[in-house]
């Protein structure tokens, strides 16, 4: 705290009513009353209240007290910082005033908006704006930290949103690491059909993008790898990629595909095939896999397991195949990352009155998605699980998984769409009878709804309510020729009555869900997911594809579930958020970091260990010193040092003491209506 | 003006129901200082705001880059100057923002409820409480729960009980 000698500040306090935002439950005049009253003592030289402080007329209301007033602190009462700190940061730099003397003290989201008794809400105000005062008087100017940008780009997930993100930072001219963890790029979209609603063919429009993607002078292509490890900061990133081994030697495999042919090893293809094709030992996931080299799988694969075979080997004319391949890892240096690691698609058996796994002719959506595809295991023929049987009817089953509070509560936006997608595609390859079982149809987007009306016409059997089970066993004397048949069991709401419905395939549109090691990745890189386990935006409407870790954004499904134009958006707009960075080459940082006070250093070394980031040096006779380029500003070696040698800019010592002292000098039952402007405040 | 809505009877007037336990003042409101994190607690606080949860206004925050910012000196001092509560809040062990920083401020709230249970301040009166960015809710229940645990406990009388407490008996210590 300042000392008596030290002269008191200029502060002047701005207090927003943010329309009825914060006027409606904090008593705006009686805090600005206060705050003249009662701080003027501690440097208050001026209070006001303003409908909107960050109107442009707000903020020029703070800058023309600074250069009226000569105001050296400012406090205004508003927001979250995490709104709206830059622009009243912004107004006081106009006006002259180092931008870090203004400080941002929130009382609409940490009062007005949590609290309803009005007298009780004023007091906490005053309290806050008290501890905004006290602490702003500690705080000395600062300047922000430039940190380089070091231009390349890593992109985690070569899915659309990644191929996206990765594609428009490559045209840019800057360098892209792409990293995969499948044999090839191409992610979900390559294993889709047709895209709703215009029916384009997934794999036309997505393979030239990949194959551009993967023929791009300024993209390097990491498929079968992973990211494993990552350090540094926003511009100067350091990541550690796993490269699986193929046991293929890409400098010499053509691609010609002979290995795949040749090797006896035949496999169920849980990965790309959706458990429904067959592939072998030695593999490409599809045809027009980028890159075009195959993957050996060691479990599977009758050399690894008993000691001979190598058909491979012996056939490969380039003499590619190399069972002595181990995995390697390489570090790459970037300066921006963006994560597009995509989604999982909801594992059906878990709603086991549905019947999946247990009743054969009960399908999920990406089953069906690779059975009506044609490079897919049936040739694009729509059949039954014996693999010869057209169905006479089919049932469409939403929201597994979706909006249920046994599994996930939200809806994953695309089920309605691809559902109805289905419906088309069955009556298009066949003569079946559809039935779509919905809760509500949700179709928003764009020709969206005008699908919806095209597959009704069609002659797809709409029918309102959740379906309670599918099942083989037949109870009606009137299901009797409904023997080897599925009935399909629901209440129909809008007909309102119980219905049994006879098909002969189900297909089971699920939902999406995050990645199983989603929160795990998000530790990895810094971040967080919320409880669902998608990736949390740094603000979920106006900063969609940022994260709170400078330095690492967010595109694709990994955000949360969404369509494939909004993953090729979210990739595109995370990489001009990148693009711009780079143009910059460099970044203002906040200075909030550690410093060492030489001479009150008594050279213990406590704070080195400390520190994550290796950022503290110690030398037993100059002490310890913070490197600022690798300083994050924890402040947990600050709050450590028992000589008090290590101060914390942006929270010091004096500064949160002064903060906690202000905050208490309103009692919580304090705050009667102050006597100067009665009338606005109305004790409950 | 607008209209002031009902208050909840736990917002501190007077006609809130007495609070239980041994307080003999009925009308006694807790003072609470919260200690947030930036990047999960804080983001919590703004959230429950956001999403118009309600919490009692008992709850002051302050912010701090880490938990792991929190100096011991500051709960002392929020005592001193009239807390009946401090909060540490912040990121979930293995969530924190700087890898692992939150582990070092958990050890060093262990030690220092010793060091205030010495004092005489009861456990209840320095609780810390994990919150991501995406539990506001959780925050404003657990700040309810401390908000009623408090009050049931009475005001801290850091003047009257603490700082008059007989210095202890020195203990023999080897130099």
């Amino acid at each position: 705290m300042s000392g008596p000698a030290a002269p008191l500040p200029r502060i002047g306090v701005y207090v927003c009513h943010c329309g009825t935002n914060i006027a409606g439950t904090v008593d705006v005049a009686a805090v600005r009353d206060w705050a003249a009253e009662r701080l003027g003592p501690h440097g208050v030289v001026v209070a006001r209240d303003y409908p909107f402080m960050c109107s442009s007329l707000g903020q020029e209301l703070i800058e023309k007290d600074i250069r009226d007033l000569g105001l050296d602190r400012v406090v205004v009462a508003a927001c979250s910082p995490h709104m709206h700190e830059k622009t009243f940061r912004g107004a006081c730099e106009r006006a002259g005033l180092n931008p870090y003397l203004c400080e941002l003290v929130s009382i609409r989201e940490q009062v007005s908006w949590v609290h309803t008794d009005k007298r009780a809400a004023t007091a906490k105000a005053e309290a806050v704006v008290a501890g905004g005062v006290l602490r702003v008087r500690e705080q000395v100017p600062l300047e922000p930290l430039r940190v380089p940008i070091n231009p390349t780009t890593l992109v985690v997930g070569g899915g659309i949103a990644g191929i996206s993100a990765a594609l428009e930072i490559a045209d840019a001219g800057f360098p892209v690491h792409l990293v995969e963890r499948q044999p090839s790029i191409g992610g979900h979209m390559a294993q889709f059909d047709k895209t709703f609603p215009t029916l384009d063919c997934a794999a036309c429009i997505l393979t030239p993008k990949m194959v551009t993607a993967g023929a791009h002078p300024n993209i390097t292509l990491h498929t079968w790898s992973e990211v494993t490890e990552v350090s540094g900061y926003v511009g100067n990133f350091s990541a550690k990629i796993l490269h699986r081994p193929r046991y293929v030697n890409t400098d010499l495999c053509t691609g010609c595909g002979i290995c795949e042919e040749k090797c006896p090893a035949k496999i169920v293809d849980t990965e790309f095939g959706a458990g429904i094709g067959i592939r072998k030992g030695i593999y490409r996931p599809f045809p027009q896999a980028v890159p075009k080299f195959p993957v050996l799988d060691p479990d599977n694969c009758i050399y690894f397991e008993r000691g001979t075979c190598k058909a491979c080997e012996k056939l490969c004319p380039t003499g590619a195949i190399d069972f002595e391949q181990r995995p390697e890892e390489i570090t790459v240096e970037v300066g921006n990352i963006i994560l597009a690691t995509g989604f999982e698609p909801f594992d059906a058996r878990r709603v086991e009155p549905y019947g999946y796994g247990r009743l054969p002719n009960v399908f999920t959506s990406l089953e069906f998605e690779r059975m009506s595809n044609a490079s897919g295991p049936t040739g694009g023929r729509i059949v039954l699980r014996d693999g010869v049987t057209e169905p006479r009817s089919v049932a469409i089953v939403h929201c597994v998984g979706s909006r249920d509070r046994n599994y996930n509560n939200y809806c994953s936006a695309i089920c309605c769409m691809q559902s109805m997608k289905f419906a088309h595609l069955v009556r298009e390859h066949t003569d079946a009878e559809v039935y779509e079982f919905y809760i509500d149809i949700r179709a928003p987007g764009k020709a969206f709804d005008e699908f919806y009306q095209r597959v009704q016409e069609e002659g797809t059997i709409f029918i309102r309510g959740r379906v309670a089970e599918v099942t083989d066993a037949l109870r009606l004397p009137e299901e009797a020729d409904a023997a080897g048949r599925l009935i399909v069991q629901v209440e129909d709401t809008l007909a309102g009555r119980q219905r049994r419905i006879p098909v002969d395939m189900v297909v089971l549109s699920v939902g999406l869900e995050p990645q199983q090691d989603a929160t795990e990745v998000a530790r990895r890189f810094g971040i967080t997911c919320s409880s669902d386990g998608w990736i949390i935006e740094r603000h979920p409407k106006l900063d969609p594809v940022a994260t709170m870790t400078e330095g690492v954004f967010a595109a694709g499904c990994a955000l949360g579930p969404r369509d494939i134009p909004s993953s090729v958006a979210t990739g595109a707009a995370a990489a001009a958020r990148i693009l711009g960075r780079i143009q910059q080459r460099e970044m203002a940082l906040e200075p909030v970091r550690a410093i060492v006070d030489a001479i009150r250093c008594s050279s213990c070394g406590i704070c080195t260990d400390l520190c994550p980031y290796s950022a503290i040096s110690f030398d037993a006779a100059a002490g310890a010193e913070v490197n600022p380029a690798l300083c994050q500003g924890c402040g947990v070696c600050v709050a450590a040092c028992p000589a008090g040698a290590i101060a914390g800019t942006g929270f010091s010592d004096a500064q949160i003491l002064g903060q906690i002292e202000g905050l208490l000098m309103v009692g919580a039952t304090d705050g009667a209506p102050s006597p100067v402007k009665t009338e606005t405040a109305v004790p409950a | 003006m607008t209209a002031v809505a009902p208050s909840p009877s736990r917002l501190p007037d007077a006609t809130s129901p007495p609070a239980a336990g041994t307080v003999p003042d009925s009308a006694f409101e807790p003072l609470i200082i919260g200690f947030t994190c930036n990047w999960c607690s804080y983001r919590a606080a703004d959230l429950a705001g956001t999403a118009r949860i309600k919490y009692p206004p008992n709850v002051r925050l302050i912010r701090l880059m880490c938990s792991g910012r929190l100096d011991p000196t500051f709960v002392l001092k929020a005592f001193a100057a009239g807390a009946d509560a401090v909060v540490m809040t912040g990121c979930w062990p293995a969530d924190c923002h700087y890898r692992i920083q939150n582990v070092k401020a958990l050890r060093r709230y262990e030690l220092l409820t010793r060091v205030l249970e010495e004092l005489g301040i009861e456990p209840v009166r320095f609780q810390r409480v994990y919150a991501s960015a995406a539990e506001g809710q959780r925050l404003a229940n657990e700040f309810e729960r401390i908000v009623d645990e408090v009050r049931a406990l009475g005001p801290l009388g850091w003047e009257r009980d603490i700082v008059a407490l007989p210095a202890p008996e020195p203990e023999e210590v080897a130099t």
